[in-house]
């Protein structure tokens, strides 16, 4: 259907646009072009019958016709809230940057909205190379907003990041190619060809590995996650939300669609193995986590922490860690987002991130503590909040896979509370510190991006039906592939 | 064959012309003489012919890679503007020469007869050397020229001296004879065959500075005028390796298991040479002469690769890289020329002082360092594809890889100081029309065949 093709160049177009303007109009444009965008993705789940757990709205002609190579787009439950994930959280980060000026904001905002046609990509391809298309594609504009826009030390920082990522992605386009050459007749690079592959268990094996390496730099997944704390701190917060917020997911999906499924055999064999890792990460993380003063590295810690769950989860095979990863995706995009943004706040106000200068923001600002206790009691997965309903399901999905790897995982729960509620109290309660004794509340623009987060962190924790019932019918098709 | 006699007597005119004295007539009537040579060339598509006893054959495999050299020699001459403007000596002899090792070039992707690919190289080679000396002055590029000639010499006579041995072993120049010759005898070669062979693979090796002979190319490269360095990386080393991957299609392809590990292992050592030693450089132009290198390395593999798929990846391959090389190479040049200097730090700020420069520079480094939406990384696409037809070999894939990212690395460091290390008060670099004409065309060339490689895939 057109309209995945519309959701999927429409933030393109509108990047040429704004790489045209000149000047602060560029972002009410950007801003504008970003709600549109969130407009259509609502007009796309309007469409969409939830009952069906096939790829609907499909939209396929040839690219390299000879070889065999199509731009094949669609969507399934799955791919339908990462879109609707993303086209929700561009325009809030958009909008999170008018308190900044930043210096040639017409390149800023083009490649914001560049990358999030990038970032679609990713979710709605159907063909392997057009995913691996896609998947560069979504990092060339954040490298560049980090690289021009960061902070001191961001030069060695993001080009380590960039060169990690894409060493991960070469091994993914090695194993694509291989797969691609192992489907029969002229060859065939769309999916479902490479579902329907019978490849020996030896070769699935290694093709795992490929495949792994690429999305687990991209989440990250312990011991891949050295680029992450380094990148997200020197980032300009825009790029952090952009990094955390959704191209992490990236590598979940990534591993969602294109690696359980295809590699059936290969993840059993190496399930264990990435579970203990996802676990190790999770445990380790938060010791990390808890020890820093820097509020950006905390949270980025907690980011790997979360993520290690999902993975976690995911690796399991079962409908539980399956539902709980796609929920947990949204959530933490969410939950991250906006502590990013609270952070943003507060350093924009004192200038500073560390937790021992600060203290006492309570007293004068009862707006932004109740947004940020929420989104922080989101993140530890209290009951009634969005991180609850994912970190369950994840949860019980490791249990069942075997209860020691699900106490284990279960630390996290305990672990996370230990870090943000130490990071809440050394920041917002206490005596006022030197940097903290003027402090203003919410401005308008800060509350109209952090009301829709804190929105959706009950929307989710109340009503995660909304949210299960779209990806339920795509994961169970996703099991019986698997399963075949 | 029209465009072997077009480039000759256009050489000749040329050096006529010459004697007008008039700087302003010799560029354009230069680039004249090119696009007509690639138009004529054009015509002899799908219509195979041989010339002289079987000495060339112009086929679809020639008549494409006389375009791509063509092509990238008419991208190239609008950059030669200054350093023609800076001199007043015999200027005519310049394009001449040029012209005329475009003749070597071209026999070099259509011979069919050895001593027709000697011959070849030689024309082009001796050529080469006079222009990598052309900076009279300059001590570097004296020595680049003295270099190039004694090892250049010395390698064409081993070269020659395989081709005498296959000749003794076989009885024949001609390298289809040579192929038949060679898969009668059941896999069973003569020592004097298997020796000439060796020579031969030598020989050219060297001719596309494969690792482990490739000493003279990093000071060669580096010493000579960045014109010509430009030249030298781009179409002498497309011709080099068209001319390598024909000889062993047609005459050793029934030894392939003899040489299949000698050029399995050159690869890899020219790909590992050539990425890890641009790593370490200071300065761009010395990182290209590194980085073309790894490409040889890159071409290679599509060489070993040796199935159906080769010749369109090289093909492909060579396309990409040249074009995205003579835009560095141009742009190094005018760099050079106005900031005086051609280390990385030179680049500082040129995103703000010339932004289509800095941006076509920055289409050339992803081209060059297989980004997506450039043609680059479908050049390397084409050429993994190639070799993981064949799964024993995705070890070297895996390599390749591997460097893959190193380079870009290097690659982008070139971007990094454009756009990240803003420098005070730099002057904006004077660009002629003419060479921003053949820039953007050059960026339009790399994305649209980074977004539609199916225009150029399949043609051969």
């Amino acid at each position: 259907m057109i309209l995945t093709a519309i959701i999927l160049f429409w933030p393109a177009l509108a990047a040429l646009v704004v790489l045209l303007m000149k000047g602060q109009a560029a972002r009410t444009v950007a801003f504008g072009a970003a709600l549109i965008e969130f407009v259509l993705a609502l007009v796309a789940l309007a469409g969409f019958n939830t009952a069906s757990g096939s790829t609907q709205m499909a939209l396929s002609f040839p690219w390299v016709e000879s070889a065999g190579i199509g731009f094949t787009i669609g969507m399934d439950g799955i791919s339908l809230l990462m879109v609707l994930l993303t086209t929700f959280l561009v325009p809030l980060i958009i909008l999170s940057s008018f308190k900044h000026e930043y210096k040639n904001p017409n390149a800023f905002y083009a490649l914001i909205l560049f990358m999030q046609t990038g970032l679609i990509g990713v979710f709605v391809a159907l063909d392997a190379f057009l995913f691996y298309f896609f998947w560069e594609l979504a990092l060339i504009p954040v490298y560049f907003i980090a690289a021009i826009w960061g902070g001191a030390r961001r030069i060695p920082v993001t080009f380590k990041f960039f060169v990690y990522t894409i060493f991960g992605s070469l091994f993914m386009l090695a194993a694509f190619v291989y797969l691609y050459l192992q489907t029969p007749g002229n060859h065939s690079s769309e999916i479902f060809a490479f579902y329907n592959l019978n490849l020996s268990s030896e070769s699935q094996s290694w093709i795992f590995w490929f495949l792994f390496i690429a999305f687990a730099i991209k989440m990250p997944v312990f011991p891949f996650h050295t680029w992450q704390p380094d990148t997200y701190t020197e980032s300009p917060t825009q790029a952090t939300m952009l990094l955390s917020g959704i191209m992490l997911k990236m590598g979940i999906y990534g591993v969602l669609r294109w690696l359980l499924p295809v590699v059936p055999l290969g993840v059993s064999q190496w399930a264990g193995l990435v579970l203990v890792l996802s676990i190790i990460g999770i445990v380790y993380a938060s010791f990390i986590a808890i020890r820093q003063r820097d509020l950006k590295r905390l949270i980025a810690y907690s980011s790997i922490a979360h993520v290690g769950l999902i993975a976690a989860g995911i690796f399991t095979l079962n409908e539980q860690g399956l539902q709980g990863g796609v929920i947990q995706m949204l959530s933490h995009g969410i939950n991250v987002v906006g502590l990013f943004f609270i952070i943003d706040i507060i350093f924009s106000r004192t200038n500073t991130r560390e937790i021992t200068s600060l203290g006492g923001i309570t007293q004068t600002t009862p707006a932004l503590s109740i947004c940020f206790m929420i989104l922080m009691l989101g993140s530890i997965a209290l009951p009634l909040t969005n991180g609850f309903v994912g970190e369950f399901l994840l949860l019980s999905g490791v249990f069942q896979y075997n209860a020691w790897f699900g106490a284990a995982a279960g630390l996290t729960i305990i672990l996370g509370a230990v870090y943000m509620l130490r990071m809440f109290q050394g920041v917002m309660f206490g005596p006022k510190s030197p940097a903290t004794e003027v402090f203003a509340d919410l401005t308008m623009n800060e509350k109209a991006v952090l009301i829709p987060l804190v929105i959706m962190v009950f929307w989710i924790g109340l009503f995660p039906n909304t949210f299960l019932s779209i990806s339920e019918p795509a994961v169970g098709n996703l099991l019986n592939i698997i399963r075949r | 064959m029209t465009s072997i006699i077009l480039l000759s007597f256009f050489g000749v005119l040329n050096l006529f012309i010459g004697f007008a004295n008039s700087k302003k007539t010799l560029l354009p009537l230069a680039l004249l003489f090119l696009a007509v040579v690639f138009g004529v060339n054009l015509f002899s598509w799908n219509d195979p012919q041989s010339y002289f006893n079987n000495m060339l054959t112009i086929d679809n495999y020639a008549v494409a890679f006389t375009g791509i050299m063509v092509l990238t020699t008419l991208l190239l001459v609008p950059f030669s503007k200054r350093y023609v403007d800076e001199r007043d000596d015999n200027l005519a002899e310049f394009y001449s020469l040029l012209l005329f090792s475009l003749v070597g070039a071209v026999m070099m992707v259509s011979y069919e007869n050895m001593l027709m690919l000697f011959v070849g190289i030689e024309i082009l080679s001796i050529a080469m050397y006079v222009l990598a000396g052309s900076d009279k002055k300059s001590l570097r590029s004296n020595e680049a020229a003295l270099k190039y000639f004694l090892m250049g010499a010395f390698f064409t006579g081993i070269l020659l001296f395989g081709i005498v041995l296959i000749y003794g072993a076989t009885g024949t120049f001609n390298i289809t004879e040579i192929g038949a010759a060679s898969a009668a005898t059941d896999g069973v070669m003569s020592a004097m065959f298997l020796l000439g062979l060796l020579m031969v693979i030598i020989g050219i090796s060297f001719k596309i500075s494969a690792a482990p002979f490739h000493f003279w190319a990093p000071d060669v490269y580096e010493g000579a005028p960045t014109f010509f360095t430009a030249f030298m990386s781009t179409v002498v080393k497309t011709a080099g390796v068209a001319a390598f991957f024909k000889l062993m299609a047609a005459a050793f392809a029934a030894s392939y298991a003899t040489w299949f590990p000698t050029l399995v292992a050159i690869t890899t050592l020219t790909l590992v040479v050539g990425n890890i030693g641009a790593v370490v450089q200071t300065s761009v132009k010395r990182m290209l002469a590194y980085s073309s290198i790894s490409h040889a390395g890159y071409l290679l593999m599509a060489l070993v690769a040796f199935n159906e798929h080769s010749d369109s990846s090289i093909l492909f391959y060579s396309l990409a890289y040249s074009t995205a090389t003579v835009a560095a190479f141009g742009i190094l040049n005018m760099v050079k020329a106005q900031r005086g200097g051609e280390i990385y730090e030179a680049f500082n700020g040129l995103g703000k002082t010339n932004p289509l420069l800095a941006f076509v520079m920055t289409v050339s480094m992803c081209s060059l360092a297989g980004i997506p939406l450039t043609a680059g990384f479908f050049a390397k696409f084409f050429v993994f594809a190639a070799v993981l037809q064949d799964t024993n070999m995705v070890w070297l894939v895996i390599i390749a890889v591997i460097l893959a990212a190193v380079g870009i690395y290097y690659y982008f460091r070139v971007v990094i100081a454009m756009y990240m290390h803003p420098s005070e008060n730099l002057p904006r670099l004077e660009v002629s029309s003419f060479s921003t004409f053949m820039l953007i065309f050059i960026m339009v060339l790399t994305i649209l065949l980074g977004i539609a490689p199916a225009l150029l895939s399949d043609i051969i």
